[in-house]
């Protein structure tokens, strides 16, 4: 019982638990803030705690791979509400559509944070200490050790000492014995391992801070100028400002996709690439660059990515006064991946008398089937555009309401008649007229759109950096094993030879000493054949 | 990039691959026979003296010893037949590994690429690779004794691959054709065969009685689970981070918290949580082991699960060029 009492006094507790050591903190039964505050210290600092805020963190970032995250599939988070909506709620209280943002994420990652600061700061002091700190003497009694020889030989101290610091030990005397360490690099990479966890950490939140990234739809012939206002989608770390943007700038000059052509995998692609003209500095002279999966264009640290194609089919529209009121390429949505059937949505504001939207189907290789028209191919070989509908009216662009560009509204259209309700596909060239004089739609060429992301993110070589040397103390820590030899050397009454006794010892659990060791023995005991075990 | 199949050698990979499933399994019927009626192994010593030697591929004769119809074996000395028994299966194990290495190298061949391009051929690397750190790993330790356990996995796991998950040889989507496919992949394999080294090892920890003396003891499985656990997790560090680097230059942004990072990251979690538990006193044994098992679980979650259930960039048919 008293020695109980005695234990859970504070004051107990800052001798009993070593820095980093795995003991658990003895709670304080008095309400000291200091001793409550250091309690919880030591407890969070400890290895079981460690462990279970790591299981924690496994576990907190398994429902980022259930649910769809926002900024990763958008799209799936919409769907999962449109179809779930009671329960999409409650899952968004929970923040499980944004898990690597959740409050409670960020609350294990920043314990796990404190709890790996708390261990290392420490063992690094102590290791610090340790690494000028000399071998220890001898145990009485080697033969005792797991590790021992012994024979006859005419060792000294001072040979043995130069031998064992041949073989790179750490070595010091005393009067008749040699004390020898090796393998301190295991503990330096260890902390090297946590210091570039740590080191990780850091990286990636500073460039999630000073980073930014963006997406931008651009059709072939077009061009983007690296500003917020040409991002279709742009997403700025909270310390990021506009003006910081790299100011580089690039025309596509043409885009290029090869696909299988015959066999079981008809279709499958085998190559992306874009031409790209590009401009580093305004005004600057200007570089080809061939953009393709896998090799971004990298100017000054902010990187271009091809990320996804399509295509962008050309119609010339007249209005129903005869003028042109649209004249280009249209981005179409891709429907099927497998044949790039697409659909488009061209929308004319310009027409007159009425504002015209469109809605066409575009089919890059297109054969009949079931008296159907389908594409075959997702190559452009055969590219045909079908419109399926067409509507004169209002398309109600002018209610500062946002509208999807791949959309045709109905509820913010406004006195639509349609037109067409699905004519005969149109080849490249071949025009169809609307009717009641409308105006016409003419399918006038085929050009194809890519979509590309481009980041700026600070963290990334630091964050190269810390995981290279994570790794290499990880391979320190995991291979180096810390060892001990001890060399007595005694006379022999009796004897004309003195007697050498050896002991070894490792400290690192599972490892195997015994041939290290003998060979050890051998290189002390030249002359002689060694009676090692 | 012109596309040109070699339909003749990627055939010869298919019959290979056939050929290696059909080895192991003989080969574990030997390990088996070995374990059941072969020397008994009480301890760790007896095992290290009763072990034979190593064969060659090459010279081993492929005839599977045939069962005794009648009789018993003998308690102490086991019949002539039973101690040949694990030499000819380890030939066999090497003879399979043989015919596997060279279908894997006849299907790169065949396609010009390296060939871990999709499931099918990830699995078979692995099965691959499993085989390989045990066979290695026997060159040193002589853990002979997982023989039959990891053969059976690796014939499951081909005969799985060839049932199930088979594409016939061809070229990858852009996204793949990478040298990080070499890097990234490569690293993976090897830790996931280390891994499933260390897994068999688990499962049979756990399902091992004391008393059965016939089956690796304890300590054994625990060493081998050890070890293949220190060499796998540095190289699983090292796959994620080449992960990372691919994804950098493929998606734009080195980490996405996509489905399979984020089990990448859960299993590389597990592990370290099993690592931290052995070097912490008080977490050895059955509770270290239940700890490497839920990693394996994760790590084989990844492989399977994430691709059948969660979808996301690395299903590969998805991947936007
Ligand atoms: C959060 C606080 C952490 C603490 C207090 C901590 C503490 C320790 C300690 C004391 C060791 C030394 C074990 C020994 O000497 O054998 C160690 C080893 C190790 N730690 Fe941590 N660690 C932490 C976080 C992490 C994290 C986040 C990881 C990676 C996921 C990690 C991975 C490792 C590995 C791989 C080893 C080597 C194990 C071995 O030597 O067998 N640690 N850690």
């Amino acid at each position: 019982m008293v020695e109980e009492v005695k234990q859970a006094t504070p004051g107990r507790t800052a001798e009993r638990s070593e820095p980093g050591g795995d003991e658990q903190a003895v709670r304080p039964a008095s309400f000291g803030v200091l001793a409550w505050a250091r309690w919880f210290w030591r407890t969070l600092t400890s290895m079981r705690t460690a462990l279970i805020l790591l299981f924690l963190f496994a576990l907190g970032s398994v429902p980022g791979s259930i649910w769809p995250q926002r900024g990763v599939s958008d799209a799936k988070v919409s769907q999962y509400f449109t179809d779930n909506p009671a329960l999409a709620e409650w899952l968004d209280r929970l923040w499980l559509f944004d898990v690597f943002k959740a409050p409670w994420f960020a609350a294990i990652y920043l314990l796990l944070f404190l709890s790996l600061v708390g261990c290392v700061l420490p063992r690094a002091a102590t290791h610090l200490r340790e690494l000028r700190r000399k071998p220890p003497a001898p145990p009485r009694n080697l033969s005792r050790l797991p590790q021992n020889a012994s024979f006859d030989g005419d060792l000294t101290v001072e040979e043995a000492a130069k031998r064992l610091r041949g073989m790179r030990f750490r070595v010091t005397t005393g009067p008749g014995w040699v004390a020898a360490e090796k393998g301190y690099l295991r503990e330096t990479g260890n902390l090297l391992f946590h210091i570039a966890l740590l080191g990780l950490l850091v990286a990636v939140g500073a460039g999630a801070l000073y980073g930014y990234r963006g997406n931008v739809l651009v059709v072939e012939g077009e061009g983007f100028a690296n500003t917020v206002a040409a991002y279709d989608r742009y997403m700025p770390g909270q310390q990021v400002n506009a003006e910081s943007l790299e100011p580089f700038s690039f025309t596509v000059e043409d885009f290029q996709a090869s696909y299988i052509a015959q066999g079981e995998r008809r279709g499958q692609p085998l190559d992306f690439l874009a031409k790209l003209k590009v401009t580093d500095v305004p005004g600057g002279p200007q570089r080809d660059y061939t953009l393709k999966v896998n090799d971004p264009l990298d100017v000054d640290g902010t990187l271009t990515y091809l990320i996804d194609h399509g295509y962008a089919p050309t119609f010339r529209i007249t209005d129903g006064k005869g003028q042109v009121a649209f004249d280009g390429p249209v981005p179409c949505l891709v429907v099927q991946p497998a044949t790039f059937t697409s659909e488009c949505v061209i929308k004319v504001p310009d027409a007159q008398p009425e504002q015209l939207g469109l809605l066409v189907g575009f089919l890059p290789t297109t054969v009949p089937m079931n008296g159907e028209w389908v594409s075959v191919f997702p190559g452009a070989a055969n590219p045909t555009a079908q419109v399926y509908g067409a509507f004169a009216g209002d398309l109600g662009l002018k209610n500062g309401r946002p509208q999807s560009v791949y959309e045709l509204d109905p509820t913010s259209l406004k006195k639509m008649r349609p037109l067409v309700m699905k004519a005969d596909p149109l080849a490249v060239g071949k025009k169809l007229d609307l009717p009641n004089g409308a105006g016409s739609i003419e399918f006038t060429g085929v050009k194809e759109w890519i979509a590309l992301q481009i980041t700026h993110d600070p963290g990334r070589m630091p964050a190269l950096v810390a995981s290279v040397l994570a790794v290499v103390g990880l391979v320190l820590s995991l291979t180096v094993r810390r060892r001990r030899v001890w060399v007595r050397v005694g006379e022999q009454q009796g004897k004309d030879r003195g007697h050498v006794e050896i002991g070894g010892l490792t400290r690192t659990e599972g490892s195997d000493f015994s041939e290290e060791f003998a060979g050890i023995v051998a290189d002390l005991n030249p002359g002689v054949n060694n009676d090692a075990r | 990039m012109p596309v040109e199949v070699d339909v003749g050698l990627a055939t010869l990979s298919d019959q290979l691959t056939l050929a290696t499933v059909l080895l192991y399994i003989v080969a574990m019927i030997g390990y088996a026979l070995d374990l059941g009626f072969g020397r008994v192994r009480s301890t760790a010593k007896a095992r290290a003296a009763g072990e034979p030697a190593l064969v060659t591929a090459g010279g081993e004769t492929v005839d599977a010893p045939s069962a005794p119809r009648e009789g018993t074996p003998e308690e102490k000395a086991p019949p002539a037949w039973a101690l040949r028994a694990a030499p000819v299966a380890l030939g066999l194990t090497w003879l399979g590994w043989t015919a596997h290495l060279v279908a894997i190298l006849t299907r790169g061949w065949a396609i010009g690429r390296w060939p871990w391009g999709n499931m099918y051929e990830f699995v078979v690397a692995m099965c691959f690779a499993a085989v390989s750190a045990f066979l290695f790993m026997h060159l040193r330790y002589r853990n002979l004794f997982l023989g039959a356990f990891v053969t059976v996995a690796a014939a499951l796991g081909l005969g799985f691959s060839v049932r199930y998950l088979y594409v016939q040889a061809g070229p990858v989507v852009p996204a793949l054709n990478s040298y990080w496919v070499a890097i990234h992949v490569s690293a993976a394999i090897i830790a996931s065969g280390l891994f499933i080294m260390a897994g068999v090892s688990g499962i049979l920890f756990l399902v091992r009685k004391d008393s059965a003396v016939r089956l690796p003891s304890r300590q054994d499985l625990e060493r081998v689970a050890h070890r293949a656990i220190v060499v796998g997790f540095p190289i699983w560090t090292f796959a994620v981070i080449a992960g990372a680097l691919w994804a950098d230059k493929a998606w734009g942004r080195y980490w996405g918290w996509d489905p399979k990072e984020i089990w990448a990251f859960i299993t590389w979690i597990a592990y370290a949580a099993y690592l931290h538990a052995r070097a912490t006193a008080g977490f050895k044994g059955k509770a270290a082991m239940i700890v490497q098992l839920i990693a394996f679980a994760c790590l084989m979650f990844n492989l399977v699960g994430v691709n059948i259930f969660l979808g996301g960039l690395h299903s590969y048919a998805e991947v936007p060029g």
